[in-house]
């Protein structure tokens, strides 16, 4: 299976050992070429500011807007910033406007702020650690947004059909089990 | 909810990795850098290439630049403190920096000692020539680490140096015996569980980036194939004749560093860069990479 991850700018490279070591072909994705013969994509955390100015100059806003509609994808942190719909008091980034949640950059405030909550995650036995760096905040979900797992009533893992996000970092608590996840949305698509 | 933790510091580290991290004097600079595509701004009063020109003491910046930056971009905001200096960094943080570099670009005001970077909540980055210096400062709580290359040079000759004597060093740890990784240890003062970590991963325990010296595109992804994971640009960009520009350039030069054909593209109609100063024209003890140990 070829799982693809976004390359341009962020924790790329941790997505692509996790993918690695759950039996997965993590592939770099750079040029809209790249985005052939994929399963699924997986849109790491960065900036979100870096990640959308490289994404309009290297024209590849339409070839992923297609695909985000067509496939299964996962946003981390910025990605799932790229996913929603509405990116409040924002000029910098352009979002695909597919997740239907209203998100908040930097909400948590600032790297002081950062931090590690044991999550509850629906479907799963055990608690999650749920690594919180100067994350955003879904202040909003549409009623057809499945809400996953929460901080005191504020959503961090959130699926629309084919769209997965989190506002924390799986790929860098080293714990398999929301990629996992992700796959099987992938393999039962 | 836990928010002192090592991890959370080279959590925001990771995140900055292929990324450019621009020095910026005032908040329009800030600005720039940020519509550039900058994933961090450096805020300092002077770029390196005016304090080598200026001469005197060079200290932390002035607190009320710091903030007016921090309130005009949306993107990392870090700032310098002198080698050693507690007290500036307590300042910084208490002022919310998100990263904080130990850096030899100011005068330092330690000649003995480091910060013990363990005792802060916020991360700081620091500059290393070698391996040694480089795990000292991680032994101390460095979450980041960078080449010190020769800030305000303009001339990538001391990056590429420090560069590979790191990344070599680490590939000789690999062929060590257990004697001879404790010797290393002893020889540059890290405790031998440090040593053997890396020695075994191949590689620093957090993130290397780059700084001293990147003028151009080509440096950017020079550095980026030489095994850097993001590059630092101080006078490179605002020295330039069209920092707007060159800074668009240098981020996507750092994305696509292993593309000769994009680089061209990349490169092409760029104006001036900032003039560069041979290495052995600088006195001996105006190299600030010399600073600290």
């Amino acid at each position: 299976m070829n799982i693809g991850v976004l390359s341009l700018q962020g924790a790329f490279l941790k997505h692509m050992h996790l993918l690695k070591t759950i039996g997965v072909n993590p592939v770099n994705v750079r040029y809209s070429d790249d985005l052939s013969n994929l399963h699924g994509l997986i849109i790491p955390g960065g900036e979100s500011t870096v990640l959308s100015k490289l994404i309009m100059k290297q024209s590849l806003y339409e070839p992923l807007e297609k695909y985000i509609s067509k496939y299964p994808v996962y946003g981390t942190c910025a990605g799932l910033i790229l996913l929603s719909k509405t990116i409040e008091n924002n000029k910098l980034v352009r979002s695909f406007e597919k997740l239907d949640i209203s998100i908040k950059r930097n909400a948590w405030g600032r790297q002081i702020n950062s931090f590690i909550s044991n999550l509850k995650i629906k479907e799963f036995d055990k608690t999650f650690k749920g690594i919180f760096i100067r994350a955003p905040k879904i202040n909003k979900v549409s009623l057809n947004v499945d809400i996953l797992s929460s901080i005191n009533n504020s959503p961090v893992m959130v699926r629309q059909g084919n769209l997965l996000g989190t506002t924390f970092h799986p790929e860098l608590s080293n714990d398999i089990r929301i990629h996992k996840y992700f796959l099987s949305m992938v393999e039962s698509c | 909810m836990k928010k002192n933790s090592f991890e959370l510091k080279v959590g925001l580290a990771e995140m900055l990795k292929g990324g450019v991290i621009m020095d910026v004097t005032d908040p329009a600079q800030a600005k720039i850098a940020e519509d550039a595509g900058a994933v961090a701004v450096m805020a300092l009063e002077r770029i390196p290439a005016d304090i080598r020109a200026d001469g005197g003491v060079a200290r932390m910046s002035s607190l009320n630049m710091i903030k007016e930056i921090q309130e005009t971009v949306s993107i990392p905001v870090m700032a310098k403190v002198r080698i050693g200096h507690i007290l500036e960094a307590k300042i910084l943080e208490a002022l919310e920096v998100d990263f904080i570099d130990e850096s030899e670009v100011l005068t330092p005001a330690d000649n003995q000692h480091h910060i013990y970077k363990n005792d802060f909540k916020v991360p700081f980055v620091c500059g290393a020539r070698n391996l040694g210096e480089a795990l000292r400062r991680i032994n101390e709580g460095a979450a980041m680490m960078r080449t010190k290359g020769e800030a305000g040079s303009g001339n990538i000759v001391e990056a590429v140096t420090h560069m590979k004597s790191i990344t070599g060093t680490i590939t000789e740890l690999g062929n060590y015996n257990e004697d001879q990784l404790k010797q290393y240890s002893e020889q540059v003062h890290v405790p031998f569980e440090l040593v053997s970590q890396v020695a075994k991963d191949q590689a620093l325990p957090v993130p290397n980036f780059s700084a001293g010296g990147i003028a151009t595109p080509a440096d950017a992804a020079l550095m980026m194939h030489l095994g850097a994971q993001s590059v630092f640009v101080g006078s490179g960009i605002f020295k330039s004749s069209d920092p707007k520009n060159r800074a668009k350039a240098v981020v996507e030069a750092t994305t696509y560093f292993d593309d000769p054909k994009k680089l061209v593209e990349i490169s092409m109609d760029l104006k001036e860069a900032m003039e560069g100063i041979e290495i052995s024209q600088i006195p001996e003890e105006e190299l600030l990479q010399n600073r600290g140990w």
